[in-house]
C-alpha cells in the first residue's frame, strides 16, 4: 500500500522516469502498430526485433566496447535489412510472405546467436547484457532512455499527423494510391522504418520477444471499437499507454513472491499481459464487432425468424391447420 | 566402447571425437524431421504458425512445472504439446470470430502466452533451472553428456527422442502422403473427396508441436522456426514436385547440420546458432541461384528476351531499308542504334547479329544484311504487316495508328497465327501499300 501511495504521487525519481518511458512508447507503439495491423505487416515487427540482435553484435565488432548509440545504429541498420529481406523474398519469389517473416525471424536471430557467442568467447568479451536485452529491463531504465523514447514518440507521431491521409490510403487502397502516382512503395518504406525506429527504443525496456506484442494488440483490440481510422488511432494509443502505464504500476506494486528468486516482477511480460486483457475485454465486449455482440446480434435473428415463421403458419406450403377457421388475409401479407 | 575424449580420426588439424558425430547426427536428426514438416506449412502457407507455436514452449513448460511441481521430463512435453496446440486453436479461433487478421492474431497469441510463461517462470524462479538462453538457443553442444539407456547402448537423450519423433514424422509423411499432398494443394477437391481438411490440419499441428518440443531443448524455440521453414522454402524454389521437394528438404537439412557444426567449432561458437545461419543461408542461395525460380534465372530469362526484341527490331529495320533501296543504300551502326532503343543493349544485339552472320560491316562502314539476316527479319516483318492490315481491314482502325501495337505484337506471333491472320487478311500488301513477305 505504502509503495502504491509512493508510486501514485511520484516520488520516486527511478519509476517516474520507467512509467513516462513505458507510457510514451506504448503510445507510440500502438499508433504506428495500428497501422501495420492495418497493412498486414503485423508480425513484421517481430522481425525487425529479433534482427536487432545482429545489429547489437554487429555493431559491438565495429565499435569495439559497449556504446548506446552504437547499438541503436546497428539495431537500426539491421532492422531495415530485415524488412528489405521480406519485401524482397515476397516480391521476387514464388515464396510466400508468412516464409520470408518467419524466416526473417529465425534466420537473422540465428545470425545474432552466432556473433555473441563469438563476443562472449573473445578474450575480454562478456555478454554485453544479453540475457536483459532479450528479456528486457525496464526498471534500469535512465532518464536519457525515456528521453529517447519521447523524442522517438514525438517524431512518430508528427510524421503520422502530416502523413495521415496518405497512410490511411496505403492501408486500405493501396493500388488506388498508386494510380493516383504516390509513391506507395516508398510510403510502405517509411511505415516500415517507423516500426523499426519504435521497436528498437523499445527493446530495451520490453525485450525481443515481447516488443511485438505492444505494436500489435493496441490496434488489434482497438479495431474491435470503431471502423473509423482516427477513431482507432487514438484507442489505440490509449490502449497503448495505459497497458505501459499499468504494467509498470503493477511490476512495482505487486509484491514479489517469496519463493522467487528477482526482487520484483518482469515489467516486460506484465506490460504484455495488461495489453492482452485489453485485447480480451474488447474481443468480447465491444458494441458492434465483440463476440457477444455478435452472439446477441445471431440470437435474436434466429428469435425473429421464427416468429416470422409462426406467422407465416397459413402460407400454402404448411399443412392445413386442424380448425375449420381458413385465414382470409392473402398471402404474402404475413410479414410484420 | 570409446570414451567420448577419444580421438576417432583427425580431418584438417582438428580432432574428430565420438561426441562431435553425437552432435552432428542430434543436428541432422532434429533438422531433417522439422524439414519434412516444414515442406507442408510452406505449402499451406502456415510458417508462421510454426513461430508461434515454438514461442508457446515456453509457457508450456512452465504451466506443466507449476501445475506438476515437478521436473519430470513426460509432465513437461505434455505441457509444451498442450500449449502448443492451444496457440493453434486460439489464433485460428479469433481470426474466425473476432474477425482479426491471421497473422495479428498469431502476434496476439503467442506474445501473450510467452509473457504469462516468463511471468509464470518468475513465479516459481527458485525451483526451476531454466536458463533463458536455453529457452532461446538449445544446449546441443552438451547432449553428448546427457545420456540414457535404450536397448543396452548408452545414447544421448536427446538424440534418442529426436530419432523417435524423425521416425514418426516420416510415418506419418509416408503414410498420409496423399491425404497431406492433396488437403496441400486443393482443400475444397479434398473436402468433397471425404478427406478432412482440418483433420490434417490438425494432426500436422499436433506433428508441428510435437517436433517443436523435442527439438527445443537442442536448438531452442526460436531457432527451430528456421529448421521447420527454410529447408520446405528452399526446396520449393527448386523443384514442383512434392516426392522431390521433400527429399530436397531432407537433403538440406541434413547439408546444413554438417557444415553448420563444421563452421561452429571453427568459428568457436553456437552450434544452433550456426545451423539455423547455414540453412538460412542456403535458402538465400536458392532464392539467388535456383534454376528456374531463382532471381538471377529471372533477370537473365528477361535479359534474353530484351536482346531477342532488340535484334529483330535491327533486322526488320535492315529489311525495310534493304527493300526500300534495293540494296543502294544502309545504314551505319550509330544509325541503327538511334532508329532502335540503342544503349548497351542495342550494341550487343548488333554485335549478336554480325557473329551469326546475319548483318555483315561493307566497306564504307555501313552495315548490311546477309542473306540469312533478311531471311530471318522475313517472318518479323511478315507478322507486323499481317497485324497491321488486320488491324485496319478487319477492325477498321485507321491505318495512321496501327503502327505502335503491331511494333510490339510482331515479337510474338508465332507461325500458326500467322497463318490464321493471312486467311482473314486479303490482299497482299499492308495498308502502308507495302507487300506482306511470303512465309518463309
Amino acid at each position: 500500500m505504502d509503495a502504491l501511495l509512493r508510486l501514485l504521487t511520484l516520488q520516486d525519481a527511478n519509476t517516474r522516469t520507467v512509467l513516462l518511458g513505458t507510457g510514451v512508447l506504448g503510445v507510440a507503439c500502438g499508433v504506428i502498430g495500428s497501422f501495420a495491423v492495418l497493412r498486414r505487416r503485423a508480425l513484421v515487427g517481430d522481425a525487425v526485433s529479433h534482427a536487432a540482435l545482429p545489429g547489437v553484435c554487429a555493431a559491438y565488432f565495429i565499435v569495439g566496447e559497449r556504446s548506446f548509440w552504437a547499438f541503436l545504429v546497428g539495431a537500426l541498420v539491421f532492422g531495415v535489412l530485415a524488412s528489405a529481406f521480406i519485401s524482397f523474398i515476397w516480391t521476387a519469389t514464388r515464396v510466400k510472405e508468412d516464409a520470408a517473416v518467419a524466416l526473417a525471424i529465425s534466420g537473422f536471430f540465428g545470425l545474432g546467436i552466432v556473433m555473441s557467442r563469438m563476443i562472449q568467447n573473445q578474450p575480454g568479451g562478456n555478454r554485453a547484457g544479453l540475457d536483459s536485452f532479450i528479456f528486457g529491463k525496464a526498471a534500469s531504465m535512465t532518464m536519457s532512455d525515456a528521453g529517447l523514447i519521447g523524442v522517438v514518440a514525438a517524431v512518430v507521431l508528427l510524421v503520422v499527423a502530416l502523413l495521415y491521409k496518405e497512410l490511411k490510403l496505403l492501408c486500405f487502397d493501396r493500388d488506388f494510391a498508386a494510380s493516383l502516382g504516390w509513391p506507395t512503395l516508398l510510403l510502405d518504406l517509411l511505415l516500415m522504418a517507423l516500426v523499426c525506429v519504435c521497436t528498437v527504443v523499445g527493446l530495451p525496456a520490453v525485450g525481443v520477444v515481447l516488443m511485438v506484442s505492444l505494436l500489435v494488440i493496441p490496434g488489434v483490440a482497438a479495431r474491435f471499437w470503431t471502423e473509423r481510422l482516427e477513431v482507432m488511432l487514438l484507442i489505440a494509443g490509449a490502449l497503448g499507454g495505459a497497458a505501459g502505464l499499468l504494467g509498470t504500476t503493477l511490476s512495482a506494486t505487486v509484491p514479489a513472491p517469496e519463493s522467487g528468486l528477482t526482487r520484483g516482477w518482469p515489467t516486460g511480460p506484465l506490460i504484455t499481459l495488461v495489453a492482452a486483457a485489453f485485447f480480451v475485454i474488447s474481443m468480447l465486449l465491444a458494441p458492434r464487432r465483440g463476440v457477444l455482440a455478435d452472439l446477441i446480434r445471431r440470437v435474436s435473428l434466429r428469435r425473429r425468424l421464427q416468429s416470422q415463421n409462426a406467422l407465416l403458419a397459413g402460407d400454402d406450403r404448411s399443412p392445413l391447420p386442424e380448425s375449420p377457421h381458413p385465414t382470409d388475409r392473402p398471402r404474402g401479407e404475413a410479414q410484420p | 566402447m570409446t570414451t567420448l575424449a577419444q580421438t576417432l580420426f583427425t580431418v584438417a588439424g582438428y580432432d574428430v571425437r565420438p561426441h562431435d558425430l553425437w552432435i552432428v547426427a542430434t543436428a541432422a536428426a532434429c533438422s531433417i524431421a522439422c524439414g519434412l514438416l516444414g515442406c507442408f506449412l510452406v505449402l499451406r502457407r502456415m510458417s508462421l504458425l510454426g513461430d508461434a507455436i515454438s514461442h508457446a514452449i515456453l509457457p508450456g513448460l512452465a504451466a506443466a512445472f507449476v501445475l506438476t511441481n515437478s521436473r519430470e521430463p513426460l509432465a513437461m512435453l505434455s505441457g509444451a504439446l498442450v500449449v502448443g496446440v492451444l496457440t493453434a486453436l486460439l489464433s485460428h479461433g479469433l481470426t474466425r470470430w473476432g474477425r482479426v487478421p491471421e497473422d495479428s492474431a498469431m502476434g496476439v497469441v503467442f506474445t501473450s502466452l510467452f509473457a504469462l510463461g516468463v511471468v509464470l517462470i518468475t513465479l516459481a524462479a527458485r525451483n526451476v533451472d531454466l536458463d533463458p538462453g536455453c529457452v532461446l538457443y538449445g544446449l546441443i553442444e552438451f547432449s553428448p553428456f546427457d545420456t540414457t539407456t535404450v536397448l543396452g547402448l548408452e545414447l544421448p537423450r536427446s538424440f534418442v527422442w529426436l530419432s523417435v519423433i524423425l521416425a514418426a514424422n516420416t510415418a506419418l509423411v509416408t503414410l498420409f502422403y496423399k491425404e497431406l499432398k492433396i488437403v496441400c494443394f486443393d482443400p475444397y477437391l479434398a473436402t468433397t473427396m471425404g478427406i478432412s481438411a482440418a483433420v490434417v490440419h490438425y494432426g500436422l499441428m499436433t506433428a508441428v508441436a510435437a517436433t517443436c518440443v523435442a527439438s527445443f531443448e537442442a536448438v531452442g524455440s526460436i531457432l527451430v522456426v528456421s529448421m521447420l521453414v527454410a529447408p520446405g522454402a528452399t526446396a520449393h524454389l527448386l523443384t514442383d514436385r512434392l516426392s522431390r521437394m521433400l527429399w530436397i528438404a531432407a537433403g538440406v537439412a541434413g547439408l546444413s547440420a554438417v557444415v553448420g557444426y563444421v563452421l561452429a567449432v571453427w568459428l568457436n561458437t553456437s552450434v544452433a546458432g550456426m545451423v539455423s545461419t547455414v540453412v538460412t543461408g542456403l535458402f538465400v542461395c536458392a532464392v539467388l541461384f535456383a534454376p528456374r525460380y531463382g532471381w538471377v534465372a529471372k533477370q537473365l530469362r528477361r535479359l534474353a528476351l530484351s536482346l531477342r526484341i532488340a535484334q529483330e527490331d535491327i533486322l526488320g529495320l535492315h529489311y525495310r531499308w534493304h527493300e526500300r533501296a534495293a540494296g543502294h543504300e544502309a545504314l551505319t551502326p550509330n544509325q541503327t542504334l538511334e532508329a532502335t532503343q540503342g544503349g548497351l543493349l542495342g550494341r550487343l544485339a548488333i554485335a549478336n547479329l554480325m557473329r551469326r552472320g546475319h548483318l555483315r560491316r561493307s566497306c564504307d562502314g555501313t552495315l548490311v544484311p546477309t542473306e540469312s539476316g533478311l531471311r530471318a527479319a522475313q517472318p518479323v516483318v511478315r507478322g507486323h504487316r499481317l497485324w497491321e492490315s488486320y488491324l485496319a481491314r478487319r477492325l477498321n482502325i485507321s491505318p495512321v495508328r496501327v503502327h505502335t501495337t503491331a511494333h510490339r505484337a510482331e515479337h510474338y506471333l508465332s507461325d500458326a497465327l500467322q497463318a490464321k491472320l493471312d486467311e482473314h487478311v486479303e490482299g497482299e500488301s499492308d495498308p502502308h501499300g507495302r507487300p506482306i513477305p511470303p512465309m518463309r
